[in-house]
């Protein structure tokens, strides 16, 4: 029972990760480009539902709201992070990286690094250092087997968003005019513009919802880790990242597959190993699958036909 | 149709072309032919707007296009088959045609496809496929179809024959006839000198940037210069 129950946060711990991975995936599939600063655009998302779940609570509702309202406030709420980050997204795809287009991809990646920095810092100046105690969206859990096995909401709420996000990204991709316009810019940009694709456009397109997805990811983060501070992103980020290139870069069901893999190694480390150590472990597994499978767990390797 | 006059593009320092000009009449088929290295493609690529020129001014039906992007382009009606197909190995081949029709409406991409399928009956068999499974000939065929897709008035074709066997190479320059008795302006590149002056109604030889010789593609075809450097003597 204990097992399951360390599964269980594994797997919802996995499916933020997998939300955050989608996001890097997606970018560097198209873009060719490691966006650092997309853990950032996850906190960005956390104060700003933050920020507005607050206001919404002290001013909006009343003294006793109903669970209608609440719940609708706290929908709109998310929606509203979401919109930010999206609007944030483009912007920082517009002035950072876009004019680094036929630059090296050193260039590109100093710029992700600095565009980090900067968020975080505009973060601190703007929000503070202290940190906030973010209110989770959903409060209560289940409780199973004569209160043997209690899973919270919040994770059954994130893995359900995981699971959703998955189905709708990939039916995009498959199905929808922008969606396949994305396959083929990651492909060759130049033969898509020949097509009449414009590429600016679809890049662009690509970290609207790559942010908009790290924003769902800033709250259900926040919500589980109640501890909102302008470096929050950061070590998430890094992992989401990890887990992008530990199930393919480039790979929609492989970030899919690495976040949740990479929760459960997690989970598992820290409840039967060491919780100190658990980050270690994590990433000497990533470096092993590396060593194994150069391109990931479901990356492949194309072969350039000539 | 199309008018390219005096430009030059440059690869940094570079000075790849150097004041070419060159035009396409409305229903012709006009060759440009030379070496490696000497500027097919990136005269191709500056009229399709992948590349710019510096100088002069490239006319497609009497707009002035230079300077454009590649992706405005497509739907004026300028469709290009690049060098080495880069159809999209990822993705079906009823995806890379529907690519094609990108800048089209969607009301029109259905009589697109069959028609695809009608000219290259091979892709209709294969159309749920990805595009990476396909050999060389069937992917030159699929890149020659998603650059139909878009119904262009000038089609421009650069290296259709290049890797495949000269069997194939027959089978694209047929279709590229038919192409053209259906009424399709093109354009062609080719390092195969002896099919694409047999085909051509007018002909430019290009040698390191610039246009050395010009006439229709019979005179060409028994032009002793053009004869010995490429038509093997």
């Amino acid at each position: 029972m204990e097992f399951l129950s360390y599964l269980i946060t594994g797997i919802s711990l996995g499916s933020i990760y997998a939300i955050i991975a989608l996001g890097y995936t997606m970018v560097y599939g198209i873009a060719k480009m490691l966006n650092f600063a997309h853990g950032d655009v996850i906190m960005v998302g956390g104060y700003v539902a933050f920020y507005s779940m607050t206001y919404a609570s002290g001013s909006l509702l009343g003294d006793s709201p109903s669970a209608v309202a609440t719940g609708l406030s706290t929908l709109v709420c998310v929606l509203l992070a979401m919109a930010v980050c999206t609007v944030l997204g483009i912007v920082i795809e517009g002035l950072a990286y876009r004019p680094l287009r036929e630059a090296g991809s050193l260039a590109v990646l100093i710029t992700a690094i600095g565009v980090s920095y900067f968020l975080q810092n505009a973060a601190q100046l703007l929000f503070g250092a202290n940190p906030k105690n973010f209110t989770p969206v959903i409060s209560g859990q289940l409780t199973l087997f004569g209160g043997q096995l209690r899973i919270s909401y919040v994770a059954l709420l994130t893995v359900a968003a995981c699971i959703v996000i998955m189905v709708c990204l990939t039916l995009f991709t498959s199905r929808s005019k922008m969606g396949k316009a994305m396959r083929a810019c990651s492909e060759d940009k130049g033969a898509a513009q020949l097509m009449g694709i414009h590429v600016n456009r679809t890049i662009s397109m690509t970290f609207a919802i790559g942010s908009a997805l790290a924003a769902i990811a800033g709250v259900l983060l926040c919500s589980y880790s109640p501890v909102l501070l302008p470096t929050t992103g950061s070590m998430p980020g890094i992992k989401a990242f990890t887990a992008a290139v530990f199930g393919g870069i480039g790979s929609i069901p492989g970030a899919f597959l690495g976040g949740i893999l990479l929760g459960i190694i997690e989970s598992m480390a820290q409840a039967y190993i060491s919780t100190q150590l658990s980050n270690a472990i994590l990433f000497a597994v990533l470096i092993v699958v590396l060593l194994v499978k150069p391109s990931g767990l479901l990356g492949k390797y194309v072969p350039e036909k000539v | 149709m199309l008018k390219v006059n005096d430009i030059n593009v440059y690869y940094g320092a570079i000075h790849a072309i150097k004041g070419v000009s060159f035009e396409v009449n409305d229903g012709e088929i006009v060759t440009l032919i030379g070496a490696n290295g000497a500027g097919k493609t990136t005269t191709l690529q500056t009229v399709s707007g992948l590349l710019h020129s510096r100088t002069g001014s490239i006319e497609f039906m009497g707009e002035n296009i230079m300077g454009q992007p590649a992706h405005k382009l497509v739907g004026k009606g300028l469709a290009q088959v690049p060098e080495g197909r880069r159809v999209f190995l990822q993705m079906t081949v009823e995806e890379n045609l529907e690519m094609g029709a990108y800048s089209q409406p969607k009301s029109s991409v259905a009589g697109g496809l069959e028609r695809a399928y009608e000219l290259f009956p091979r892709l209709s068999e294969r159309r749920r496929q990805v595009a990476g499974t396909l050999s060389g000939g069937e992917q030159q065929m699929l890149a020659m179809g998603r650059a139909l897709m878009s119904n262009p008035k000038l089609l421009m074709l650069d290296e259709p024959s290049m890797g495949l066997a000269p069997i194939l190479v027959e089978q694209i320059f047929d279709i590229i006839r038919s192409l053209h008795k259906a009424g399709t302006t093109i354009l062609l590149v080719e390092q195969n000198a002896q099919m694409a002056l047999s085909v051509a109604d007018r002909a430019y030889v290009l040698e390191t940037g610039k246009i050395v010789s010009t006439g229709t593609g019979a005179q060409l075809l028994n032009d002793e210069s053009v004869k010995k450097a490429y038509l093997g003597g």
